[in-house]
């Protein structure tokens, strides 16, 4: 389990952009995202998680479908 | 003043979207620096962090001033990397690339000479002018960056990257703060030396004395000691000697790459001696340094 | 990453260079059988790397019988905790003339360059003794190297006819291979001028640049060469053994080199730079490091965690000191999730674990929010690199 990073992600807002699920993946730099089973879905890799660099990327791809909250603050 | 960049300078990233790569052009935009392309093959046509990338070093130099680059694409990419930003007429090379043997490191430096190129590195952080431009991955995200260099009179030189910043820092704390500081890599053969480089602080009025960082292994302490004697420099030089537990484990080699200690000139005990008899101040602990310095600047 | 001589010797063999006589033997019955196939007085020299044993591993000898009670004594000798790779038995003839030649990688012009001199030694050592005697000719890493620069070389050593032929077809097949195997150093130490104008060599000494050893695979594993063999002075422990494997396992960052001593302060430093620089504080201050590590770039959390408890775990080690100059690239708020998550995982709380956790610098106000909800004092950059080995050291005892 994750200790420090958690990301919440709004399945419905990422599923009715196509292509975003996708992009996840692509950014993120430490393979937090893969692809889901159902199209256009993304699941979170929960053994990645605490590898987070809080670079944004995420968030600024979907800012509405994904959140990075710190454990610690 | 500065040495090597400017107000104005303008740069690259080859390798721009590398995990490392997305940190320091982050951190460099935050800083103030004008990073007006990045180049990462197959990538062309994207954007990072708003810096557009291409696919090679031509689009951008063909179309803008570039006046460096900095390369931190993975190692067996690293010298093609180089080869194309000096034939695209780059004249200023950062490799922050570590582990690339010195054979390929030597024609590197050796082809960027014949085409008026300077290569900084490999294996090495890159440059800060304190409040002008900072051209590499030195001094972490911005806010750390302002922390630990803050404009001032000290030219600052280093084999070691992270000790470049952590040397700043203690400038910077003590008041007296940093003109220009180079990271200049550690490994056996790399672009720039000590001896290279100290003619351009020599040349800068805004520095006052200059402090370096040095490890086993090399000949650039000697190489530096013998530059100030003969061109009886009006810097007062500071220098800071690691790894003198190493003494003690001949063979053995620690720290960056180009720290093996097997020949006489190369133990710690061995560069302090000609340093100090060449007129450098050899601090005993690293804390020392500022003090150092004010002495030798009478201030 | 040092060559065995008889390594060396293969290499060279394979591209012409012309050898005396020699026969790599494994024991004391074989070293004299060869002894005898040589005839005359011969020299052995055991296969070793440790620095020291310079004059220790090489004997000269009259007869088979001498050759094979030396043998016996050079079979025992202590090469860092390992045997000897055997012993070359070698002929030793006396020629009109003796030559060194040293071929490296001169920092000051960042060319390689060749050394030569006209007489036996390093020529490192000549430098200090003769330095009148040594000439030098740099060439280039980028270019095809030209037979013209040996030929020249040979020429400044006061050759002419033949010998300045012979020369520079040595001297140019020499450079060639260095250039070739990515040598960092290659010393011929001795080759004689024999008496019928052949030359020889006698004594080798080469490095492999150790970060090519990838790229080298080929030839290394010509020579059986082990995949995991550094060459180190020493054999590898466990405890560097597993380091170096959590290094490689994971391409993020760095963690090395990594090194055990016997002391009872773990280290969990960086960069290179600093953990030079930190390891002299501690010692400075009475301390006495389990280890050296140097954390460098920028590891990922995995890392700092595997590496924290590999120290952790270390017998005789209570406590660890997690250090570092100001960092750029490398996160503090990364080390800090990943120390505190190994320390967590071998059942501890980090307080009680962590001496002093002194990383300032890239992301640190995220570490020390990290640190604070675990308890941890967090010294910011204030704290100087003396003041916080002057505590760690302080604490353990
Ligand atoms: S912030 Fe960056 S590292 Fe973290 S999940 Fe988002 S993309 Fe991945």
């Amino acid at each position: 389990m994750a200790m420090f990073i958690r990301v919440d992600v709004d399945k419905s807002v990422i599923e009715k952009t196509p292509g975003l699920a996708d992009k996840l993946v692509e950014v993120c730099p430490v393979n937090i995202f893969k692809v889901g089973s159902k199209p256009s879905s993304v699941e979170i890799v929960e053994d990645n998680v605490d590898e987070c660099t809080l670079c944004d990327l995420c968030m600024q791809a979907s800012p509405k479908g994904v959140r990075v909250v710190k454990l610690y603050e | 003043m500065a040495v090597i960049v400017h107000e104005d300078f303008q740069f690259i990233v080859q390798g721009i979207t590398g995990r490392e790569a997305l940190n320091f052009t982050r951190e460099c935009l935050e800083y103030g620096s004008k990073i007006i392309g990045g180049v990462t093959p197959g990538k062309g046509g994207r954007e990072v962090y708003g810096v557009p990338v291409y696919d090679t070093v031509r689009e951008i130099t063909d179309t803008q001033r570039v006046d460096g680059t900095v390369i931190t694409v993975p190692l067996a990419f690293a010298p093609d990397a180089a080869y194309e930003a000096i034939d695209a007429g780059i004249k200023e090379i950062i490799i922050i690339t570590e582990g690339i043997p010195r054979k390929d490191a030597s024609a590197v430096v050796e082809y960027a000479a014949l085409h008026g190129a300077r290569v900084i590195g490999p294996n090495c952080l890159g440059i800060i002018v304190p409040d002008v431009c900072r051209f590499g991955s030195l001094g972490g995200p911005a806010v750390d960056c302002r922390k630990a260099f803050k404009p001032g009179v000290v030219g600052v030189m280093s084999r070691s990257g992270g000790m470049t910043t952590e040397i700043c820092n203690a400038l910077t704390l003590s008041g007296l703060g940093v003109s220009t500081a180079i990271s200049i890599g550690g490994d056996p053969v790399i672009g720039s030396t000590y001896a290279d480089l100290i003619p351009l602080f020599e040349a800068d009025k805004d520095t006052k004395a200059v402090v370096v960082y040095s490890e086993p292994g090399g000949t650039a302490e000697a190489e530096l000691a013998r530059w100030t004697q003969e061109h009886k420099s009006r810097l007062p030089i500071v220098a800071f000697v690691a790894g003198r537990f190493m003494d003690e484990m001949p063979g053995m080699s620690f720290g960056h790459a180009g720290t093996v200690v097997n020949k006489k000139v190369d133990s710690p005990a061995d560069k302090m001696r000609r340093m100090r008899e060449a007129g450098i101040s050899v601090a005993e602990e690293i804390g020392d340094i500022p003090n150092l310095v004010r002495e030798r600047i009478g201030n | 990453m040092r060559f065995y001589e008889f390594e060396a010797k293969q290499l060279l063999e394979k591209h012409g260079i012309p050898l005396v006589q020699s026969e790599l033997v494994k024991t004391a019955d074989e070293a004299k059988t060869a002894a005898s196939k040589i005839g005359g007085p011969v020299i052995l020299k055991a296969q070793v790397i440790a620095p020291g044993l310079t004059t220790a591993s090489v004997q000269e000898v009259a007869d088979p019988a001498g050759a094979k009670a030396a043998a016996a004594t050079l079979l025992g000798l202590d090469d860092g905790g390992r045997k000897p790779n055997g012993i070359l038995v070698e002929a030793r003839p006396t020629g009109e003339a003796v030559y060194s030649l040293s071929f490296t990688y001169d920092g000051t012009t960042k060319l390689p360059v060749i050394a030569a001199a006209n007489m036996a030694g390093k020529i490192d050592d000549l430098g200090d003794t003769h330095p009148e005697r040594i000439v030098r000719r740099h060439f280039s890493a980028l270019y095809p190297f030209s037979d013209y620069i040996a030929k020249e070389l040979a020429k400044s050593l006061v050759l002419g006819g033949n010998d300045l032929k012979r020369m520079t077809r040595i001297v140019s097949g020499l450079a060639r291979l260095f250039l070739k195997y990515d040598l960092a150093d290659l010393d011929i130490t001795s080759m004689v001028k024999l008496g019928e104008g052949r030359f020889a060599v006698l004594d080798v000494e080469a490095d492999l640049e150790i970060e090519a050893r990838h790229r080298q695979r080929p030839m290394l594993d010509d020579l059986g060469f082990a995949k995991d063999d550094l060459r180190q002075v020493r054999e590898p422990t466990k405890f560097e053994l597993e380091g170096a494997r959590i290094d490689a396992e994971d391409p993020r960052g760095i963690i090395s080199p990594i090194a055990e001593f016997d002391g009872n302060i773990g280290l969990v430093i960086g960069a290179g730079g600093g953990s030079l620089t930190l390891t002299d504080a501690v010692r400075k201050h009475g301390g006495r490091p389990a280890n050296y590590a140097a954390i460098g770039g920028n590891p990922s959390v995995d890392k700092a965690r595997r590496l924290t408890k590999l120290v952790l775990s270390k017998p005789g080690v209570d406590k660890i000191a997690v250090m570092s100059n100001v960092v750029s690239n490398t996160r503090a708020d990364l080390v800090a999730r990943g120390v505190i998550k190994g320390i967590t995982e071998l059942g501890f709380e980090p307080k009680d674990k962590i001496l002093i956790f002194r990383v300032p610098g890239a992301w640190e106000a995220d570490a020390a929010k990290i640190l604070q909800k675990y308890g941890v004092e967090y010294c910011d950059r204030t704290v100087s690199i003396s003041e916080a080995a002057r505590r760690a050291v302080e604490k353990v005892s």
